[in-house]
């Protein structure tokens, strides 16, 4: 790993990205045991073994679960703290849906409204500290995208069925310009679920990461102070960034899903 | 051979760092947008909350291409 320990006599030792290594609940791994080549595969972590990231992915699941189902039980005219919570997000989310995808666009709000709030609760939950964020692994997300990506060209084909290439020749542009814009909103239209996926990932890892990183300088003495100011400062920008990111993934589902529902320029 | 060894290593922390210029570029977009943001709404502040949807997605697009030099770092660090 390219994060050894540098320096490690003066107590400055940098790991900031051991947290998102993923281990096994319920049984402990000895550093180096897993080596498919020599054989060695007691350290590797089992298809079928929970690990921190199934915790963490369930809890969200289960926040989620309590604050939407739970919270919302009561149905007071007057609502509870909780309740309103439920309602605004709900409120906001519908909106958006309203808004970027048109009204047609809201037969298909019960599977953004549950991106949306996974994926807030996932960010919000790996804030926690000693927790795990499971958002920062390009595998959690690339499955969201990836469904989002497949989802949206199929419902494409579906609903316009060849019409939907319209998507790629552009009718306003002029015809020696459409070969060439379509090569370019093809790759576009590919690298979609790439950014869509990396966007979430790579902001939560890069976040928790410096948080990490001044960790390590809260050792030496003498800049201590200035380096946990540091991680409060961060934390705060990071709580912002999870909530952020949370709506920017959303919102770029309503956008796909605009583009599948009304092809064309 | 050693040396071989040695400089793939050496160009791998190069190409990470070369790597991280790009986020510049990535810097300059959202700050961009922001800032046509900002200002385009100090003129006409009524139609701001109607753009804000606009604005985020602008700034999503402008900083999925700094992810993008981020993630080639992070390949040249950990996967190459």
């Amino acid at each position: 790993m390219a994060t050894e320990a540098q320096g490690e006599g003066s107590g400055l030792v940098f790991h900031p990205m051991d947290q998102f290594i993923v281990k096994p609940l319920f049984r402990d791994i000895a550093p180096g045991s897993c080596d498919a080549a020599a054989g060695l595969t007691d350290g590797c972590v089992r298809w079928y073994e929970p690990t921190n990231v199934t915790l963490w992915l369930a809890l969200s699941a289960l926040v989620v679960f309590a604050l939407f189902v739970l919270g919302t039980r009561g149905r007071a005219l007057i609502p509870s703290r909780v309740q309103s919570v439920a309602e605004l997000t709900y409120g906001m989310v519908h909106k958006m849906v309203e808004d970027v995808s048109g009204k047609d666009g809201l037969r298909y709000f019960p599977y953004v409204f549950t991106l949306f709030c996974f994926i807030l609760f996932a960010n919000l939950l790996g804030l926690i500290p000693k927790s795990f964020s499971t958002t920062s692994h390009i595998a959690v997300t690339a499955v969201l995208a990836l469904f989002v990506f497949l989802g949206v060209t199929i419902l494409g084909f579906v609903l316009n069925g060849t019409h939907f290439l319209n998507l790629f020749w552009v009718k306003s542009a002029p015809l020696a310009l459409r070969p060439v814009l379509a090569i370019i909103e093809l790759i576009s239209y590919f690298v979609r679920p790439v950014s869509h996926s990396i966007r979430l990932a790579g902001n939560i890892m890069a976040g928790h990461a410096v948080i990490k990183v001044f960790a390590a300088f809260a050792a030496i003495l003498a800049i201590a102070p200035i380096s946990i100011l540091a991680i409060v400062g961060m934390y705060g920008l990071e709580v912002l960034v999870a909530v952020i990111q949370a709506y920017v993934f959303t919102i770029l589902t309503c956008v796909y899903l605009k583009d599948a529902l009304h092809p064309g320029h | 051979m050693e040396n071989v060894a040695t400089y793939a290593e050496l160009g791998k922390y190069l190409g990470a760092g070369l790597a991280c210029i790009g986020m510049a570029g990535a810097a300059m977009g959202v700050g961009n947008v922001a800032g046509n943001y900002l200002s385009g709404a100090l003129r006409n502040p009524s139609a701001a909350a109607s753009q804000t949807a606009t604005l985020f997605i602008g700034m999503a697009f402008a900083e999925a291409l700094g992810i993008f030099s981020f993630l080639v770092a992070l390949l040249l660090l950990f996967a190459a």
